[in-house]
């Protein structure tokens, strides 16, 4: 698992690939500079007094000290006035500057005729479903969702159990996901690339192996995904992958998950129609290859303790042809 | 003693032992007859008596399985109810489990050859504790899902008759 070069990839709000992420950075940085020069000058007051020369403490201590001056009282009061004064207009300020941010990145500011996908937290992996007024038009994916670059995108987030939080750092602020509820928000990618992102929130056992990613394409190579993945999943071309195809019908693997032109119609598990062309198996936790996807089938436990995930017995000699057929499924 | 009851209760199987892991395809023996001399019929022991996480779990797989299909959430539907007192197959954990895995007349499926073994105890372990079978300290007291509080509700007039 150390050759993961997807690791490598972006999840930091430090490095923003959309409008919103552009937004709450400026804000943050807006606010570390300002807040950075108060600072700055609070400690350089503190030091100042510190630095004066004082009497020695055997010496009498000086007349009057108690009783300052009328012109020092006002001066006295000058200051502390208008310091508390400044402090109030600036924190006044930077609130009306995060409420005028936060409206821009909420869906009050959210542009009209936007594609939008709902995307359903579960423990631990992400359903993902592209809607549309009809039906049958509908595109169901897990863990991986696609958007073109420079088209908002409205993410209506739900959840199927507990608490969980969507957050793809680099393109958009976190979003709780709550059970019977319908929270959303948008996201804009300004570049292509591929954006990390992370459950917020815990949601128990494998909270940390709860991932997705957020791949960016440009328009045209959006379209020829999303119209790719409205097909029906490949029909198994050699008898080898038939076989694997007649593993996974007959065995529980169809209890659960759903394979769109076959019989496997499971709702409760990752759709698997175009699995192999996903880059991650488990929720981000392990890279799509062979290899790993037969530990994973093999004993899901061991590489995710507590995923709803069942540990299916595959007689040995039907696991290549059952991996085989789930790679096949471009 | 408590103690190691305690600790039962709370105990997650994660990787149950192979032998849990059986697919029954062709499910439990119809005959006692087998090759070489005679054996004690085996005593089959539900492994997830009395264990909160195996309640837990078998409630989630009775929705995800689609038991509520039939079932309903034990009320009974197009399916029998499953919180009664006579059981027509019996309501022991072997009893339930056969009828899981053989199916019965009138339209229960035979789920054996689907379902790994070690599931198919939770579910049973999650039918007992509706009928308050299993040990009080592991049945949950509350449902899980949100609810309203009747209390809170605003009375609907009722309508006047003519």
């Amino acid at each position: 698992m150390n050759a993961f070069p997807l690791l490598l990839v972006s999840q930091s709000a430090l490095e923003p690939g959309g409008t919103n992420a552009s937004r709450i950075l400026t804000l943050g940085e807006g606010m570390v500079f300002l807040l950075g020069i108060i600072f700055v000058a609070v400690m350089i007051m503190a030091v100042i007094p510190l630095m004066r020369r004082h009497r020695g403490i055997e010496q009498e201590p000086l007349e009057r000290t108690h009783q300052p001056s009328e012109a020092t009282e006002r001066k006295l009061a000058i200051v502390v006035g208008s310091a508390a004064g400044a402090t109030v207009v600036i924190l006044l300020g930077l609130v009306a500057v995060s409420v005028v941010v936060g409206k821009s990145i909420s869906t009050a500011g959210m542009p009209s005729h936007a594609l939008t996908i709902e995307v359903t937290g579960n423990q631990w992996w992400w359903n993902v479903r592209y809607m549309n007024d009809d039906a049958s038009k509908i595109i169901v994916t897990a863990n991986e969702l696609h958007i073109p670059v420079g088209r908002p995108v409205v993410i209506r987030g739900m959840s199927n159990d507990v608490i969980h939080s969507f957050w793809i750092p680099g393109l958009q602020g976190k979003r709780d996901l709550i059970p019977s509820r319908v929270n959303t928000e948008w996201i804009q990618a300004d570049r292509p690339g591929n954006f990390r992102g992370q459950c917020a929130e815990f949601c128990g056992l494998q909270h940390a192996h709860m991932a997705m990613w957020v791949v960016a394409e440009p328009e045209d190579k959006f379209d020829a995904w999303f119209a790719h993945q409205g097909q029906d999943a490949v029909p198994p071309a050699t008898e080898e992958l038939q076989r694997g195809q007649q593993v996974f019908l007959n065995s529980a693997c169809i209890l659960c998950h759903h394979i769109q032109g076959t019989e496997a119609a499971g709702q409760v598990a990752p759709d698997l129609t175009h699995f192999g062309s996903r880059m991650t198996i488990a929720a981000g936790t392990l890279q799509n290859n062979k290899g790993n996807l037969a530990g994973w089938i093999a004993d899901p436990q061991g590489i995710k303790p507590g995923t709803k995930m069942a540990t299916v017995p595959v007689k040995s000699e039907d696991m290549q042809p059952l991996i085989d057929y789930l790679e096949s499924l471009q | 003693m408590l103690l190691t009851a305690a600790c039962q209760r709370e105990k997650r199987d994660l990787r149950p032992a192979p032998t849990r892991l059986a697919v029954l395809g062709t499910a439990a023996r119809e005959s006692l007859l087998q090759p070489g001399g005679a054996q004690a019929p085996l005593e089959p022991v539900n492994p997830a008596e009395g264990n909160a996480y195996s309640i837990s779990e078998g409630q989630r797989l009775f929705n995800a399985y689609n038991c509520s299909g039939c079932h309903s959430h034990g009320g009974g539907g197009i399916g029998p109810p499953l919180i009664k007192d006579v059981w027509t197959y019996g309501n022991d954990p072997a009893n339930l489990f056969d009828t899981i895995v053989k199916g019965r007349p009138n339209g229960m499926p035979s789920w054996g050859g689907r379902l790994p073994e070690y599931q198919i105890w939770q579910i049973v372990t999650y039918i007992r504790s509706l009928n308050k079978l299993e040990p009080k300290s592991a049945t949950p007291t509350r449902s899980d899902s949100i609810e309203q509080n009747p209390h809170t509700l605003t009375p609907v007039p009722e309508p006047k008759l003519q």
